[in-house]
């Protein structure tokens, strides 16, 4: 069947067979191997991407659900203007290890911080709880979501300053 | 901590320098096994066994070869004709391909599909036949070793029953005779269980032999490529100067990407059959069913005492379930790993350890997950011992440990088990992380909380790890010496590539090992590139595991980084026209003695190195070295838990974490303490969740991320955590390696925590994973036997 979907901005068609997962479209079909897979039992969130802008785990979910629809995925993080912040944070705040688990969490951390652009400790470790990290305890993957909202905050606060004047 | 000796610009040991790493990883461009596409590639996926014990009557495979898609069946009676049905373990056993006789555990590998596509492949799985007859299962060590358990391993010769090994160490009559002077005997029995490292990403292959020229480039998630490629050589039969093994971007390894499971090889022969590379991906099922299984140790052990609590000699008696083939993956010499290292931080005469392992109809594996070889079970097992010894002598468990230290000064110290622990401040170290949790008034808050029912509980560890195996007299791993290596090359811009025989998987090798070059020639660690688990690209080495890479692969890059060093000097001693011994070398200048403005900086010695050299030297600035490592070396820690126990419930919530550690030298304290925070992550996992069990048939509970839990941010405690700085005296920059200490050290104290909360009931052992219902047994059971 065909596919068509936006992918990371631009329009993405392919005819795969109906039972093609999202997860494996993304990686095979389009070849964006930055999601990944870790799990058959949807617990890992290894292979999170957002679509139309919500977290969801691409390895339980068919292609053809996405059909007509926005999905993000960590290739489409960095944009023009550089790094996402969520980008730059997991790198300053030494928030992954072996980067397995890396870009789910931060396309987690990307849609909460767009959603709450100010949360709490709890509120992050709540929002990441679908996903599983074996490498860094966490606790820096907590603080790098939290550099990330500061520092979005921080920039979009300037430019409304700048906006204002 | 130490400062840094070097600016922040150059990045020596000692700075927090951010990860080359990351740069990939964050734009989602790492290379992971199953992110490589080769042209003409096949997908294989495995059948396996629903049975822990049938033997096989036959295999059906046309159903499945006729399906559109599938390129060829694979059973054990083609793998038998190339001789290929059964490989060696690491363990010196062997262990099924494919299953040809029998199937010995639940997800045992039967079958295997090569087809078009990964989809085709798994759906045509559902077409093979396979005529079992089911078989009576053996699922405990314990009805393993009575006489009339059915024969597990048939096919070995000589094999009439199912123990695997007997071994023992210390000296028997001189525990014996400790024992007979203590005033008291604490024991304690306990059953550290089934664990599996289970790394975020699971084990694949793609096998490429090229049919023509029999090159054979084997892509895999392998913590030891080099060692992987010789025993390649040696099981396939294959010429080793033709095999390479790349092992690309491993999403975590601890232990699990050690062995060589059977799926690698039969993709290899099929890749050698069919002429096109195969790939083959483990689900999580599989990987959790089937692999590098760890722990499963029953353990009794006693302690000799006085009533001053001063602990005169340790008796220990275990059983280890080793699945249905003997494929640990550890030093030769050592069946129970280093579980030597059980007399833990203290200083007494005797010790005695005694060890059996059963063959059961369970997977095999035995992999160190996350600690140097069976350092885990036997830290767990005296930090539990010391803290029962304690309540029975009626003194704290701080004050017992504190008067039963080994002390700094009796530094280097021979165990009764033959181990020389290098250098260690014991007392220092818990003193500090006492302070830290005000340690003396938390115990009057027990006490008044205790008079208000509430139960809360401190536990402590202080664990001494045995790490970076090891000295080639003692150490090998199937007859292979556990050395490694680096080759270090400096090119005549001053920038350099450094190659290293280990292999990171998430440890921040590419940065940290960088560093240890930069601090030595001044060479900016961002200009230097690491590269690591292509075997045609760096030198031989044993791999990444047992905290063996700073040890033993950071010891070689510190040893060739001077070599150049020494021949650098040479060369500015040339370009300064001054003598060689008056050159001095700091933060990448060289300079004379006395003169510090006659200088050259490391850039102009590495382009003298190919364009102006001293009469009678070779050219370049590249050396490669290896390193046999003198003796192990011995991180420790201190760990204070403070819990509170529900007695309705038997929940047990952290309220605190203080992690004191003991690395020597730290390279990267940002990289050492996300390390630590990781560690004590899965120390609290198998301390509170995740185990894997087997029903009454063999069945694997803990088969997917729905039954084998591992924590998320939500249960994970926050940890605090401090440090203190003893080097090695041997190792050449001072460091002693840090991975798996928080795992080996952590587990104890959590337990202890919620045992403490307890331990006026009168409860001494509640085993691991200390879920809620055995929490709640334990209280009711001690409340019941109260009245
Ligand atoms: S791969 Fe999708 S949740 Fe694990
Ligand atoms: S960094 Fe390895 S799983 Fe999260």
């Amino acid at each position: 069947m065909d596919i068509n979907v936006t992918l990371n901005g631009a329009e993405h068609s392919a005819d795969v067979a109906p039972r093609t997962l999202l997860v494996d479209y993304i990686r095979r079909t389009a070849g964006l191997t930055g999601t990944h897979i870790g799990c058959d039992t949807t617990s890992c969130g290894a292979c999170t991407v957002l679509l139309d802008g919500k977290p969801v785990k691409s390895c339980t979910m068919l292609a053809a659900q996405a059909q007509g629809a926005e999905v993000t995925t960590v290739e489409g993080l960095k944009t023009a203007a550089g790094l996402h912040p969520i980008q730059s944070a997991f790198t300053d705040d030494h928030g992954l290890q072996c980067g397995f688990c890396t870009p789910g969490m931060m396309l987690v951390g990307a849609a909460l911080i767009t959603e709450n652009p100010n949360p709490t400790e709890e509120e992050v470790r709540w929002a990441i709880s679908g996903n599983l990290c074996r490498c860094t305890g966490y606790i820096n993957i907590v603080k790098a979501i939290q550099t990330a909202a500061a520092r979005s905050s921080a920039a979009s606060e300037s430019t409304s300053e700048t906006n204002g004047s | 901590m130490t400062a840094p000796t070097t600016p922040a610009e150059i990045g020596g040991i000692g700075h927090s320098v951010q990860r080359k790493e990351d740069a990939r990883l964050i734009e989602g461009q790492g290379n992971f096994l199953d992110d490589i596409e080769l042209p003409n590639m096949l997908h294989m996926a495995i059948l396996r066994s629903p049975f822990a014990h049938a033997r096989i009557n036959g295999i059906d495979t046309a159903a499945a070869a006729a399906t559109d898609g599938v390129v060829a069946v694979v059973t054990g009676e083609l793998m038998d004709q190339h001789g290929l049905a059964w490989m060696p373990t690491l363990s010196g056993d062997t262990q099924a391909v494919l299953a040809t006789d029998k199937v010995r555990y639940q997800g045992q590998e039967v079958a295997a599909v090569i087809a078009t596509d990964p989809y085709i492949a798994t759906d045509a799985l559902e077409l093979i036949e396979v005529d079992y007859s089911e078989l009576p299962p053996v699922t405990t060590p314990q009805q393993s070793l009575t006489t009339d358990a059915p024969l597990i391993r048939d096919e070995k010769e000589g094999q009439q029953d199912n123990l695997v090994y007997t071994w023992e160490t210390g000296d028997k009559a001189a525990t014996d005779a400790a024992f007979a002077a203590a005033d008291r005997v604490v024991s304690l029995e306990t059953h550290y269980p089934r664990s599996h490292p289970a790394p975020l990403e699971t084990c694949g292959v793609v096998a490429d032999v090229n049919s023509v020229t029999g090159q054979a480039t084997i892509y895999m998630t392998s913590q030891a490529p080099h060692a992987h490629r010789t025993l390649f050589a040696m099981v396939a039969g294959l010429p080793e100067q033709n095999i390479r093994i790349v092992s690309p971007d491993i999403g975590g390894g601890f232990g699990n990407k050690v062995p060589i499971y059977p799926g690698y090889v039969v993709a290899t022969a099929a890749s050698l059959l069919l002429g096109q590379p195969v790939k083959w991906v483990e689900s999580r099922t599989e990987n959790l069913i089937s692999t590098g299984f760890a722990r499963d140790y029953y353990m009794k052990g006693e302690l000799a005492v006085t009533d001053e609590g001063r602990i005169l000699g340790l008796r220990v008696d275990m059983l280890s379930d080793q699945g249905a083939f003997y494929s640990d993956a550890q030093p030769s010499q050592f069946k129970a790993g280093l579980f030597h290292v059980v007399t833990g931080s203290y200083d007494f005469g005797a010790a005695h350890v005694n060890c059996k392992g059963a063959f059961t109809n369970k997977a095999p594996g035995g992999v160190a997950y996350r600690c140097s070889f069976r350092i885990t079970e036997a830290s767990f097992l005296i930090e539990r011992l010391v803290q029962n010894a304690a309540y029975e002598v009626g003194i704290d468990p701080a004050e017992m440990r504190l008067r039963n230290f080994i002390q700094p000064e009796q530094f280097p110290y021979e165990t009764p088990t033959g181990f020389v622990y290098d250098s260690g401040d014991y007392p220092t170290a818990l003193r500090k992380a006492l302070d830290e949790v005000s340690y003396f008034e938390l115990r009057k808050e027990q006490e008044a909380a205790r008079a208000e029912g509430r139960l809360i509980g401190i536990g402590i560890a202080h664990f001494t790890e045995a790490v970076g195996a090891g000295p080639s007299r003692t150490y090998d791993i199937a007859g292979l010496k556990m050395i490694d290596s680096a080759e270090l090359r400096v090119h005549p811009t001053g920038k350099a590539i450094l190659k290293l025989g280990v292999k990171t998987q998430g440890q921040g090798h590419e940065t940290t090992f960088a560093q240890i070059v930069a601090e030595i020639l001044g060479i900016p660690a961002t200009d230097i590139k690491v590269e690591h688990g292509d075997t045609d690209h760096t030198p031989y080495g044993l791999g990444t595991y047992a905290s063996r890479s700073t040890p033993v692969g950071g010891a070689a890059t510190a040893v060739v980084a001077r070599k150049l060093a020494d021949k650098a000097k040479k060369i500015a001693a040339h370009l300064l026209e001054a003598a060689d011994q008056d050159i001095e070398l700091n933060a990448g200048v060289f300079s004379v003695a006395g003169s510090p403005d006659r200088s050259v900086s490391i850039a102009d010695v590495a382009l003298a190195a190919y364009t102006n050299l001293p009469e009678g030297m070779e050219y370049g600035l590249e050396d490669v070295t290896y390193y046999d490592p003198p003796n192990l070396t011995y991180p420790y820690g201190s760990y204070i838990v403070v819990v509170e126990v529900d007695p309705d419930t038997g929940t047990w919530e952290v309220q605190r974490m203080v992690a004191l550690d003991d690395c020597g030298v730290r390279i990267n304290p940002m990289i050492v303490e996300g390390q630590i925070c990781g560690g004590l992550t899965e120390g609290f996992a198998m301390s509170s969740m995740q185990w894997i069990t087997f029903d009454e048939d063999g069945n694997c509970i803990g088969s997917n991320f729905m039954d084998y839990l591992v924590p998320t941010a939500w249960e994970t405690p926050k940890f605090e955590l401090l440090s203190t700085e003893v080097p090695s005296p041997h190792h050449p920059i001072g460091a002693k390696g840090v991975g798996e200490s928080a795992t080996v050290g952590s587990p104890a104290a959590f337990v202890n925590a919620v045992i403490d909360a307890v331990a006026h009931l009168g409860v001494r052992n509640i085993d691991m994973p200390v879920l809620p219902d055995r929490v709640w047994a334990a209280i009711d059971s001690a409340s019941n036997a109260a009245i």
